[in-house]
């Protein structure tokens, strides 16, 4: 067998193993989904009047306010289950089957590819789910084409992978559960000092440059425009760099911890 | 490296090259953690099909010798080959021929047993029929058919350990490697294990065990390596490693002080241990020795009390190999030179 078709044939295998994993115990995905989608009634419901007062130059009603939201709360959903995928990486690392892996002849990539493909898929469930909250609640994309359609799941997908690289370097690094899911916490809190719940421009000043210069806002502002028709500008250029840039560290990031010498 | 030889017998194999029919050779293996030396240039030579057992205390290096011979760590020094590939040079190939059931349990425990084993046939790329029947099959052996569709994590230890090795043998390894395969097993599941791992020599496995039980690797190996603090104290098997040993004597003990000072000053060439009123006569322990010292004792009219007979058992190697030093001494014990046992040459040098 070649390597390329080992490689794909026992990423599969494990891709199996951890989708497997996902419907035997799926309490922790769905524990995920619960963050996202109370902070998107929470922020509609309960906050939604002052809110809404604040974006559009003021006067936007409730509905306009929802549409403003859910971007970000989908972005938020994904910054979410990769919380989990850290917390599975390290539940899987300190496992000994970890090291019957790496003593039987199989592609060493396809351990981490297995959990990144199984948790790109599952934050596009998630998505999925949260996504359709949000139209429950009364979201609709104004004037959102196929195409666009297509290029905002897309982002979501690419956005997936990079935090998931990402979440699995962070949990390759993290003696156990516990400290996988603090050393994850960022993914969770980023969301909440970006452009998801207010615009950037009705932060204090100094504040600004916290909020802007990070992967989530541009990521939002991109889906927004895509959705919704709003100015993407550069966005859409700044979010594709940061994804790929994430992406690209996160997969060295893990594949050098994951071929060091396991203690 | 030192011109350290490797003898596995009294001819000897020169230079350390090791004979095309090793499972695994080692010359000078050496690791440290830090400052801290685990493994001090370890040299083994373990012929196909045969048992080999490492035993030693807890932190001697046990486990970290299985797992740089499994490629899960990489040594700092020294060369090893297994099943005829450099481990460093062809770690792939290695793990093509190997199987390894660590210390810890190596099982999936989120998945049922059923499900774990299937997972090995996919990785060892079994068609899915074949993958079935081999799954199926290592079940029945092990006895885990009636558990096999519950999750691993409710095992106990036993069914996990053998969970553990029926995955470790789906893809029909020539070596098998068992890290400690029955610490924490009770009697009954020790037995059982013991039988196993019988059964896989019968069918021409090679087996690399290690064991802090001297009674595991008396019954089991057909070679013993002692570890200590990182170096081999002695190989051999475990007749030569008891003869290494002396200790083989009569102990006739006394309740009577005059009968005791009469019979010590007849018995020139035995020990005397004046408080427990106690003699011991060198002996191997065989009929005719007992009988003679049986027959001296009736002509000499004396009466002893009570006559035990002790022969060296591994525990006396074991403990004279390793319980002198603790294992971060860079002292080894001093063996006693025997021609026709293989011990480390640089330890006789001391």
């Amino acid at each position: 067998m070649s390597s390329h078709s080992l490689a794909v044939r026992d990423s599969t295998t494990m891709l199996r193993r951890n989708l497997l994993h996902a419907r035997r115990y799926p309490s922790l995905t769905l524990n995920l989904l619960l963050t996202p989608i109370v902070m998107l009634l929470l922020f509609v419901y309960v906050f939604g009047d002052v809110m809404s007062a604040g974006i559009g130059g003021g006067g936007a009603d409730r509905s306009e306010y929802i549409a403003y939201l859910v971007p970000g709360i989908l972005l938020m959903t994904i910054g979410g289950t990769t919380v989990g995928t850290a917390v599975s990486v390290s539940n899987d690392m300190t496992e000994g089957i970890i090291a019957r892996f790496r003593t039987m002849a199989i592609h060493r990539g396809s351990v981490l590819v297995g959990h990144v493909i199984g948790s790109v898929l599952q934050a596009v469930v998630s998505v999925v789910l949260v996504g359709a909250v949000g139209v429950a609640i009364g979201f609709r994309s104004t004037d959102a084409t196929l195409l666009e359609w297509f290029a905002a799941f897309g982002l979501l997908a690419l956005f997936a992978l990079a935090l998931t690289w990402i979440a699995v370097g962070m949990g390759m690094v993290s003696p156990n559960a516990e400290a996988a899911s603090n050393n994850a916490l960022p993914l969770i809190f980023l969301p909440l000092i970006s452009s998801a719940f207010v615009p950037v421009d009705a932060m204090p000043g100094w504040f600004q440059p916290v909020a802007e210069y990070q992967p989530f806002t541009p990521a939002i502002e991109t889906l927004r425009g895509l959705l919704l028709g709003t100015e993407i500008g550069n966005n859409g250029w700044i979010a594709l760099a940061w994804c790929l840039g994430l992406a690209v560290l996160g997969y060295r990031w893990s594949k050098a911890v994951f071929n060091r010498d396991p203690k | 490296m030192p011109s350290s030889v490797m003898s596995t017998s009294g001819s000897g194999h020169g230079g350390g090259r090791p004979s095309p029919a090793a499972a695994i050779s080692t010359t000078g293996l050496r690791k440290s953690y830090g400052d801290k030396t685990v493994l001090d240039g370890i040299d083994l030579h373990i012929p196909a099909g045969s048992v080999f057992a490492l035993l030693g205390p807890n932190g001697a290096g046990k486990t970290t010798t299985v797992q740089i011979l499994s490629t899960l760590i990489t040594a700092d020094g020294g060369q090893a080959r297994v099943a005829g590939h450099d481990l460093a040079a062809d770690p792939q190939a290695v793990r093509a021929a190997i199987g390894v059931t660590g210390q810890f349990s190596a099982v999936d425990g989120l998945i049922t047993g059923e499900e774990n084993m299937l997972l090995m046939a996919d990785l060892h790329h079994l068609s899915r029929r074949e993958g079935r029947r081999v799954a199926a099959e290592l079940l029945d052996r092990f006895d885990l058919t009636e558990a096999a569709k519950k999750p691993a994590s409710t095992y106990s230890g036993g069914m996990k350990r053998r969970l553990d090795i029926a995955m470790t043998l789906v893809g029909d390894p020539r070596i098998i490697f068992l890290d400690e395969p029955t610490t924490g097993l009770d009697p009954r599941s020790r037995h059982n294990m013991w039988q196993i791992i019988r059964e896989l020599v019968t069918g021409g496995v090679t087996v690399f065990l290690t064991t802090q039980y001297l009674e595991e690797a008396d019954e089991l190996a057909d070679r013993i390596a002692v570890l200590n603090g990182g170096r081999i104290a002695a190989q051999g098997t475990a007749e030569e490693l008891k003869r290494l040993i002396p200790g083989g004597h009569v102990r006739l003990r006394f309740s009577d002080p005059s009968a005791y000072r009469s019979a010590a000053a007849a018995l020139g060439e035995a020990s005397r241990d004046d408080e427990a009123l106690a003699l011991q006569i060198p002996s191997d322990g065989s009929q005719r020795e007992l009988r003679s010292i049986l027959d001296w004792l009736d002509a000499a009219e004396i009466e002893a009390d009570e006559l035990t007979v002790h022969t060296p058992d591994l525990d006396d190697v074991f403990f004279a190999l390793t319980g002198s030093t603790s294992p971060t001494s860079s002292t080894s014990p001093t063996v006693p030179t025997q021609p026709t046992y293989p011990t480390h040459p640089k330890e006789e040098a001391r």
